[in-house]
């Protein structure tokens, strides 16, 4: 399936970066998109899995994914604060309704995933996507 | 312009709604994205810690062509040791605000990271007020 995907990772050349689009994400990670009013053409560059939203607050980036297993409305709020744009929750945890209406009001793209977060990071490296620190 | 907001100790329905609309107003206003995070970054660790430790709290946001100051008030068991609580690591936080991902003594340090001024003072049984000042035009940190 990797294989299959690989297509549509774009490659930016002139900057000699590999972005990943939102369609990708959710192959990658077999995700299922809980936002819908999200701009497929938004790409990501960079990713960061942590379950401590502190972690997440010290980031100093854009075009970020955050992986995470923390399914509660902070998450989206320290999203919001951070500029991240796309959150994944790992492990099959469900987005509450209250998560879901903040991650829309903060144009946020929420995804669900079955795979566990370490699976999650380690499938979107391999895909190109880089680490902050 | 100012805007004031009251905080609830306990309410993490709420936690983050100050900070929200702050960055929504510094959005209009075409602060430099990278200033309004660092703002809303700070602002948001100090509403998270009055409504993680103290029983209320209140927040003004007073912003001029050069600078945003945000003062929180709040009521509450008050900060024994700042130079302690600025450590990193350093968490007095209860088993239910870890498990809101806060509550790893990063807080403050992160707070003093994107603030160009954070003035804390504290009394023990009281409350504590924290007074974090930016400018809005490169002067400082940014």
């Amino acid at each position: 399936m990797l294989t299959t995907f690989a297509a549509t990772i774009s490659l930016k050349t002139n900057l000699n970066i590999v972005s990943m689009e939102i369609k990708s994400l959710l192959a990658h990670t077999e995700g299922n998109l809980i936002t819908t009013q999200i701009s497929e053409d938004i790409v990501f560059e960079n990713a960061f899995a942590s379950d401590l939203m502190s972690d997440v607050l010290t980031l100093d980036a854009s075009n970020t994914i955050l992986i995470t297993g923390l399914a509660n409305l902070q998450t989206i709020r320290t999203a919001e604060m951070s500029d991240i744009e796309c959150v994944i929750i790992g492990r099959n945890k469900k987005v509450t309704p209250d998560m879901l209406e903040l991650a829309i009001k903060s144009n946020i793209c929420l995804i669900e995933s079955p795979f566990s977060v370490f699976k999650i990071s380690g499938i979107l490296y391999q895909n190109g996507i880089k680490p902050l620190y | 312009m100012e805007f004031n907001f009251t905080v609830t100790g306990g309410d993490f329905i709420s936690a983050g709604h100050a900070s929200s609309e702050v960055k929504k107003v510094l959005q209009k206003l075409n602060v430099d994205p990278k200033i309004t995070r660092r703002i809303v970054v700070a602002l948001y660790e100090a509403e998270v810690n009055i409504v993680a430790h103290a029983y209320s709290g209140t927040i003004k946001a007073s912003i001029d062509t050069e600078k945003i100051t945000l003062v929180l008030d709040d009521e509450g068991p008050g900060i024994p040791s700042i130079e302690q609580a600025m450590q990193e690591g350093f968490s007095t936080a209860s088993e239910k605000v870890r498990e809101m991902g806060f509550g790893a003594g990063m807080g403050l340090p992160n707070m003093s990271k994107n603030a160009d001024e954070l003035n804390i003072t504290s009394d023990v049984n009281k409350g504590t007020r924290v007074e974090i000042i930016t400018w809005l035009n490169n002067k400082a940190k940014a």
